[in-house]
């Protein structure tokens, strides 16, 4: 007997019926006592949310006080704008933005342009196995960290490594590839490259697959050479992905890849190789300027935020994206 | 069908398979470069003279690696790692994708959650307040620090959502009225044939919490707290960890700092090798459920 009323009990409380939708308006009461176990299943979330993301948010308050290392943020002199008149009157601010945005730009056009062209070559392969060889074999060194690439590139791009052997085996003097301030900012824009563009290839190549093979069929028939075909379906095929990868790209403007410069670059190349994130990181955080480094951090993350909100925006108006 | 067989169209066919292997092993080479350097003598090494294959053949970098207790304890602490923090992702993502695909249920709120969640987790406030938080929550020294921030990502979250979006409604709409609740549909309905973007997401969180280093540099000021890719990072380029100081040196005479360091990076590749082909099978996937919908 018992039994039998917790049963209906808790059966009467689970069930949810009539379904809202909505269509329907209804008040939030109704809402709460059938659709409960929805909020209580976004609770983790916002908890880890707010603690994790929103919580820091008053640390921004940092870039208006001197900051009081013993003291914290309450015993710290409100100074206004004076950290960030000080952080953008420096010349070396300009030249980590300027290190950061060039990086990533190159990065960006260098690694879409090897991965769109990987992912043609692939393409014209009519043997599966090999497609498939190239693809397991490119495709890998983008799941290593670049603590274990950039190691591998240390051992690499010594001057006495294997890079360098061939090199001079033809007869020209050894590069510095990470000595020389000239030459770091390419060296990391090409190991980039070459880390990612295996796995850049695939959104390319799962555009491609899509293109209906009839097309090609009626094309050789009316006498389309490979030049022809490529023009006029091939490149046609990918090109709304080409238009929503460069307008999704535009977010990761001022990511020029904390990892891979932080493992590769030293003293010598800080000039053109320090980034905002690697600046912040030395200078601010393991240099305890809190302040300034945090006023170069807001700077990153409002302008950052507003790249991403505006390349969402192009890619919904060009691409047919959403994220939601 | 002439052309297929025309001259210049076989001369381009060379070229592309030519190019294409070149660039299939400027990614294979290095690695075996590096692996081969690991299995060599220190007189080799030091003569520069290991290519492709090892030269005076030994395992003594691994034994060394295999009894050194830094590396034991920080691969522990990797394995840990990548098994809770997954298990949590995995926890935390589903129960908040099913709240947010059930478009048809009349949720206030819903809205409001998602554009704050897009906020939180696009504003990025920088490394000083998130660090300076961290320490006030207590997070520093935590393992917890290592699990919990990856947990909320808004690319999984995305990708599940959709993924629930593509279930037909009929069959969540069937079990409520035999008077299913919530959980029920997620965990016995929702969550069974939500394999593919499961395992996808499992994947790519693994691979994540695997390579993830900065944070138990940043977060962790104990070395015998950190993972594995911590402890390389530290190894090679600041050289903190001193091979020298271990115990044994003279049982290892052919063991060397560039071979310790390439055996190294080998072991730490390994398991990413070892999921690898399981990626492979699962990367599409999760980057067509991610994308574009219409």
């Amino acid at each position: 007997m018992i039994d039998n009323t917790t049963v209906t009990a808790v059966k009467s409380d689970a069930v949810p019926l009539p379904i809202i939708h909505s269509t329907r308006k209804n008040s939030w009461r109704m809402v709460w006592q059938q659709h409960r176990a929805l909020y209580i299943m976004l609770m983790p979330a916002a908890i880890l949310l707010v603690l994790l993301n929103f919580y820091p948010m008053w640390g921004v308050a940092l870039a208006f006080v001197k900051y009081n290392l013993v003291k914290g943020l309450d015993g710290s002199e409100f100074v206004g704008l004076q950290n960030f008149q000080q952080v953008f009157g420096r010349p070396e601010t300009w030249s980590i933005i300027r290190n950061t945005v060039v990086i990533a730009v190159g990065k960006i056009i260098f690694g879409q342009l090897a991965a769109i062209v990987f992912a043609l070559m692939i393409h014209e392969v009519k043997f599966p196995p090999y497609k498939r060889l190239v693809q397991t074999l490119t495709t890998l060194p983008y799941f290593l960290s670049w603590i274990i690439v950039g190691a591998v590139m240390v051992v690499l791009l010594g001057t006495q490594g294997p890079v360098n052997n061939i090199v001079e085996g033809l007869g020209l003097r050894p590069i510095r590839f990470l000595a020389d301030r000239n030459i770091f900012p390419w060296t990391i824009i090409f190991s980039d490259v070459w880390k990612g563009f295996g796995f850049g290839a695939v959104i390319y190549l799962a555009a491609l697959t899509q293109i209906n093979p009839e097309l090609y069929e009626a094309a050789a028939v009316d006498g389309a050479g490979r030049g022809k075909r490529m023009r006029h379906i091939t490149l046609p095929g990918i090109a709304p992905t080409i238009v929503l990868m460069a307008a999704l790209s535009l977010g990761s403007v001022l990511n020029a890849g904390f990892d891979q410069i932080l493992v590769l670059y030293n003293s010598v190349v800080y000039s053109t190789g320090d980034i905002i994130d690697t600046w912040v990181y030395r200078v601010g955080l393991l240099g305890t300027n809190y302040e300034i480094a945090t006023v170069v951090g807001l700077f990153k993350g409002a302008v950052g935020f507003t790249l991403i909100l505006f390349s969402y925006w192009l890619a919904g108006k060009y691409a047919n994206y959403r994220i939601f | 069908m002439i052309e297929e067989r025309s001259l210049t169209y076989r001369i381009i066919d060379i070229v592309i398979w030519v190019i294409l292997a070149v660039l299939a092993l400027s990614c294979l080479l290095p690695f075996v470069h590096v692996f081969s350097v690991s299995l060599s003598s220190s007189s080799a090494i030091a003569a520069d003279a290991v290519g492709l294959l090892p030269v005076g053949f030994h395992l003594e970098n691994y034994t060394y690696i295999m009894q050194n207790r830094d590396f034991l304890n920080s691969f522990g602490v990797s394995i840990v790692r990548v098994l809770l923090g997954v298990t949590t992702t995995l926890a935390l993502v589903t129960v908040t994708a099913y709240p947010l695909s059930l478009d048809r249920i009349y949720m206030p709120g819903r809205t409001v959650f998602k554009v704050l969640m897009l906020i939180g987790m696009l504003f990025g406030v920088g490394l000083i307040p998130t660090f300076l938080s961290y320490r006030n929550l207590g997070l520093l020294n935590s393992f917890l620090v290592l699990i919990l921030p990856p947990a909320i990502n808004i690319f999984y979250i995305i990708i599940m959502v959709n993924f629930f979006r593509g279930i037909p409604y009929e069959l969540a709409e069937a079990a409520w009225l035999d008077g299913a609740s919530h959980w029920d549909v997620l965990l016995r309905i929702y969550i069974p044939i939500s394999k593919p973007a499961l395992a996808t997401i499992a994947l790519f969180a693994a691979v994540g919490h695997w390579n993830s280093w900065f944070d138990g540099i940043l977060f962790l000021n104990q070395a015998d707290r950190w993972p594995l890719q911590s402890f390389l990072y530290a190894l090679v380029s600041t050289r903190q960890i001193n091979w020298q100081s271990a115990t044994g040196v003279r049982d290892f005479m052919e063991a060397t700092p560039e071979g310790l360091s390439a055996a190294l990076i080998f072991v730490a590749a390994v398991p990413i090798l070892l999921v690898y082909p399981f990626l492979q099978r699962y990367f599409i996937t999760g980057l067509t459920l991610g994308s574009v919908k219409e």
